[in-house]
């Protein structure tokens, strides 16, 4: 697509062929009102406030695509005439309550309403009753609703559920008087309000979706809103610390809203968190499991002098998780030189082999994609991940991409997924064999491979891949239409792959599919800063005789959890410092509350190191990692109107000579009938999320309810799960209706279950047996 | 005026000076001087009116306590919080505008939703340490809900004893044997007020 230039109010604009209008003003600074387009999803045409002149001629700027030479004009008196009428008519029985509605203050009706100097109503028509609904997270209050649909888009078109649509209000029908009387847009805009409300789109009594909450950060009135924050706050009084989403890799931009906890008391609480719903979504964990923090009434230094003396005498390994900052990483990093301790962090650790051995082939230590390039392809591959539960972004991404760019996809998981299944028709989902990604890999090679460059011994027939991976033979005919007028690709590999009994041949296939293959590469980090801290820190694999853990169990522990551990420490949402983003982005994020307790940095002072403050490392970072010595205080954490991302810094890839050579395919181990995977529920990633107070729950096994049926068990009974090792677990079992098939999976999130046993070389498949107590 | 203005310390242009009166240099001029500031004409003009007032026995003086004065209806004493006169509700909605206009930021108040998915302000405060009694709240409220009252009686141990809800809000018993004036005064409406606005039509 080339550049073009087009004028708007006779200022010339450079914009993309076939770009919206709107977001070429957008980005040039002019405004046009708008209410119901939501960027990067389809214009829905509902409000026509964005009613623009095209070469003289009447357009939707939100949907009118930009030409050479097009000449657009914003204003005038008819267009604001036309505007003026249909702010009136969104005003004609909107009930009068600014006055207790949570959206009062940061309410585009509220706002368009002033701008448009409404202060008068011609119409009127009777009103019709529409009560609320409370659908768990989220409320609904119709009365106050609009019908923009932005809540219906962007639940289709970026989150994928698709999970509402317009319902009949069952309104009085228009009177036949008012079409002369009213504009054209304003009357044709009343008659569709007129008709619609919205409802769930399966027709169920309540809402049953996966609650990423995107539609209360789009809704522009206060009709759609978090359940929890009702009546709590004005918009007003809350202040927005920006901040990256703590929980999964994407990192998110949000804002925690704060403000004092009660007349009482005076300490900040943080009431709910918001995000820049034009540009960056956020998943339900992010949106609702903010209140994780840890609170301690002081400074404990007993446990801290012990902590040092420890460090000092006996401490020969510091164990670890992910969830912290590259500065934190850091800072284990040089105690390690130091002092010589071994730094333990599983999931890192491997994350770092299987990046290493992806360089290896693909010639760079990052992989080439990024989210953006994702929901910028037309044709989207995932294997090796959860994309539902495990990385709810990247499945955003997926979404949009297929849904907007007229896109294709395929989806390998061997748990079969309902809500990513529907994102699309033009996406195939294959439940596969467990164990089967090499064999993927392989597949993809062969069939996008460019087949002159790529080293011979990688050819393989395709039928008995397919064969292998457990797929029907009419998959290339299904192909062959689905990659019709494709030309972008990406791929997304998640976590199965990092710890499967051939994961470094998978890493180096999938760099061969970097550089043979259009595809752009996705390789998800597992947890939070799993890539920073592996591009930081010196793993090793074994602990020694004594371990300081930190938010991990050691024999002493630094624990971030409430309550938890001998010495407490500050938890993310208390912290200020930099993640390292699946994006390859160093982005800051900042303490919403205070923590009176020790942090990492005190105890490393204690040590001998010297930095007032954490964020002192910043500027440290490893430069010969791709980091930038930039101070944390110049780290920029926002979008600009033109949606670009202006957070932090991108990381600097490093470029290394490749090999070619990869092992040839080896047999999938046949896993049998009765297996169990590992993995999170919607809304939970760890004993954070678990830790605030929306999301708290107890962990069970969760089933679909076809291997319900298939067991003979009901959601609720207790089951006995038992290994060939003799470990066992009795659990309840769960319905999770968003899945199907017979693979049901146990969760990690719940510290009072201990999965660990069942999946010892951490592979995310096992082979359990599964009894209900009662049938035995 | 820039910056730079500002920074010019020259004075010069702008000022006169005022040299002041010359200074007594010996006892005597010492001694004119505080004679001539001490006794003058109107001295005995004032003692005067004082002495004729007293033998006419025509006092002014509110004799308080016993006596007390009607205050106007703009008077801006310690705050009420007013019920609906048609259900004895509380008229507070807790929009919480009272709360932003306030320039000493001394309005608190926390609010949730309650069984029957309304608002309530579960508990209203105004701290009078710092209240300026300036009225914004009592204008600024849609709901005529903060009003002043006109008690200026505010002895207490404590200033906070006046700033609660229950403090402000008119008791329940006093309501019913309606004793809770309309108020007039700050933010009430005015007499001509339905010729000041425009009517919307209705379609039942
Ligand atoms: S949605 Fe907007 S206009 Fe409607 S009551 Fe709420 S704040 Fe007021
Ligand atoms: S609920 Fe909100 S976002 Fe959805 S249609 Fe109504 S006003 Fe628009
Ligand atoms: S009178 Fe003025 S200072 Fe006092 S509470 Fe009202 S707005 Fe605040
Ligand atoms: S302005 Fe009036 S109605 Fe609003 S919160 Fe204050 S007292 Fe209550
Ligand atoms: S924004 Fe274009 S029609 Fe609503």
């Amino acid at each position: 697509m080339s550049e073009i230039l087009i004028t708007i109010d006779g200022k010339q604009c450079v914009a993309t062929e076939g770009e919206y209008v709107l977001n070429v003003a957008r980005r040039n600074g002019i405004f046009i009102p708008a209410l119901c387009y939501v960027t990067n999803c389809s214009p829905t045409l509902a409000c026509r406030l964005c009613l623009v002149e095209v070469d003289e001629k009447r357009a939707y700027s939100c949907n009118a695509r930009a030409k050479e030479g097009m000449s657009v004009i914003t204003k005038s008196e008819e267009i604001e005439k036309e505007r003026r009428a249909i702010m009136e008519i969104y005003d004609i029985n909107h009930p009068l309550e600014c006055g207790v509605c949570d959206q009062s203050g940061e309410c585009d009706l509220q706002n368009y309403t002033l701008e448009m100097g409404v202060d008068s109503q011609r119409h009127c028509i009777p009103d019709t009753p529409r009560p609320t609904k409370n659908w768990g997270f989220i409320h609904y209050d119709a009365s106050l609703c609009i019908v923009c649909e932005r809540c219906v888009t962007v639940c289709k078109d970026m989150i994928g559920d698709a999970a509402l649509k317009t319902v009949p209000r069952g309104g009085a029908e228009l009177p036949k008087e008012w079409k002369d009387k009213t504009e054209k847009d304003a009357y044709a805009m009343w008659n569709k309000l007129q008709k619609s409300i919205i409802g769930v789109a399966s027709g169920a009594q309540t809402l049953d979706c996966t609650f990423c909450g995107e539609c209360t950060a789009v809704c522009p009135v206060g009709a759609l809103v978090g359940s929890d924050f009702q009546y709590k706050s004005n918009a007003w009084e809350l202040k927005k610390i920006p901040a990256s989403n703590p929980h999964s890799s994407d990192c998110s931009l949000l804002y925690y809203d704060v403000k004092h906890t009660s007349i009482k008391d005076d300490k900040p609480k943080i009431y709910r968190v918001s995000s820049d719903q034009n540009y960056a979504p956020l998943h339900g964990a992010a949106r609702y499991g903010y209140d994780f923090e840890n609170v301690v009434e002081g400074k404990d230094s007993t446990a801290f002098t012990k902590a040092i003396l420890l460090l000092e005498a006996r401490v020969d390994t510091i164990a670890f998780d992910s969830y912290i900052t590259n500065e934190e990483a850091f800072i284990l990093q040089k105690l390690k030189e130091k002092f010589g301790y071994r730094l333990v962090n599983e999931d890192a650790s491997t994350y770092q082999q299987f990046l290493k051995a992806f360089s290896q082939t693909s010639g760079s230590n990052l992989y080439s994609g990024d989210l953006k390039t994702v929901s910028q392809s037309n044709f989207v591959v995932s294997f090796g991940s959860a994309l539902k539960t495990d990385s709810p972004n990247a499945g955003y991404a997926m979404n949009n991409a297929l849904g907007m760019n007229k896109g294709a996809g395929l989806y390998f998981h061997p748990v079969a997924d309902p809500i990513v299944s529907g994102y699309s028709k033009n996406l195939l989902s294959i439940t596969h064999k467990v164990g089967a990604e090499e064999a993927i890999a392989y597949l993809l090679l062969n069939l996008f491979g460019n087949k002159e460059e790529m080293p011979k011994e990688l050819l393989m027939d395709v039928d008995a891949l397919l064969s292998i991976i457990g797929m029907e033979a009419d998959f290339s005919e299904k192909l062959e239409k689905l990659l019709e007028k494709k030309d972008s690709f990406s791929l997304i590999v998640g976590e199965d792959v990092y710890k499967h009994p051939k994961a470094e041949n998978i890493a180096q296939l999938l760099g061969l599919i970097e550089r043979f293959t259009p595809f752009k590469v996705v390789i998800i980090p597992s947890k939070t800063n799993t890539l920073g801290v592996s591009l930081i820190c010196d793993l090793d694999a074994q602990r020694g005789e004594y371990t300081l853990g930190y938010n991990v169990k050691g024999d002493f522990t630094l624990s971030a959890l409430l309550g938890k551990g001998d010495l407490a420490m500050p938890a993310l949402n208390q912290q200020e410092g930099t993640f390292t983003s699946m994006n390859k982005r160093v982005v800051p994020t900042n303490a919403a509350l205070s923590f009176k307790g020790y942090c990492l940095n005190d105890l490393a002072n204690a040590l001998g190191l010297e930095a007032e403050w954490t964020i002192d490392y910043t500027k440290e970072l490893p430069s010969d990692k791709g980091f930038e010595a930039r101070e944390f205080d110049s780290l920029p954490n926002t979008f600009d109107n033109s949606g670009f991302e202006n957070r932090g810094y991108l990381l600097r890839p490093l470029t290394f000579t490749c090999k070619d050579c990869v092992e040839p395919l080896s047999e999938v181990e046949n896993f049998g009938e009765e297996v169990v995977y590992q993995a999170n529920p919607v809304l939970q990633f760890s004993a954070f999320t678990n830790q605030a107070h929306q999301l708290c729950e107890a962990g069970a096994l969760y089933a679909s309810a076809e291997f319900l049926e298939h067991k003979n068990l009901k959601d609720g009974d207790m089951v006995h799960i038992t290994n060939e090792e003799g470990d066992k677990l009795v659990i309840a079992i769960k319905l999770d209706p968003h899945t199907a098939g017979l693979i049901p999976y146990l969760p990690t999130f719940d510290t009072k279950i201990d999965v660990t046993p069942f999946f010892k070389d951490g592979y995310r498949f096992a082979k359990l047996t599964i009894k209900g107590v009662n049938h035995e | 005026m820039e910056l730079r203005d500002f920074q010019n310390r020259n004075i010069n242009p702008g000022y006169i000076f005022f040299e002041g009166e010359t200074k007594p240099t010996n006892g005597w001029e010492s001694f004119k001087r505080v004679f001539k500031r001490s006794i003058k004409g109107e001295l005995f003009v004032g003692l005067w009116i004082v002495f004729r007032e007293m033998i006419r026995f025509d006092i002014h003086t509110v004799q308080y306590p016993a006596e007390k004065l009607e205050m106007s209806p703009r008077y801006r004493a310690i705050h009420k919080l007013l019920r609906l006169f048609e259900s004895g509700s509380e008229r507070c909605i807790g929009c919480g505008l009272c709360e932003k206009i306030c320039i000493s930021k001394c309005i608190r108040m926390d609010t949730h939703v309650d069984e029957k998915s309304r608002k309530v302000v579960s508990e209203y405060t105004i701290n009078f340490g710092r209240c300026i009694f300036c009225g914004y709240c009592a204008e600024v409220c849609p709901e005529l809900a903060i009003v002043h009252g006109n008690e200026y009686e505010n002895a207490s141990e404590q200033r906070a004893h006046f700033g609660l809800k229950e403090d402000m809000l008119t008791p329940l018993d006093e309501f019913k044997a309606k004793k809770q004036q309309e108020f007039p005064g700050f933010g009430a409406l005015s007499d001509h007020a339905n010729e000041t606005v425009k009517q919307t039509p209705l379609a039942y």
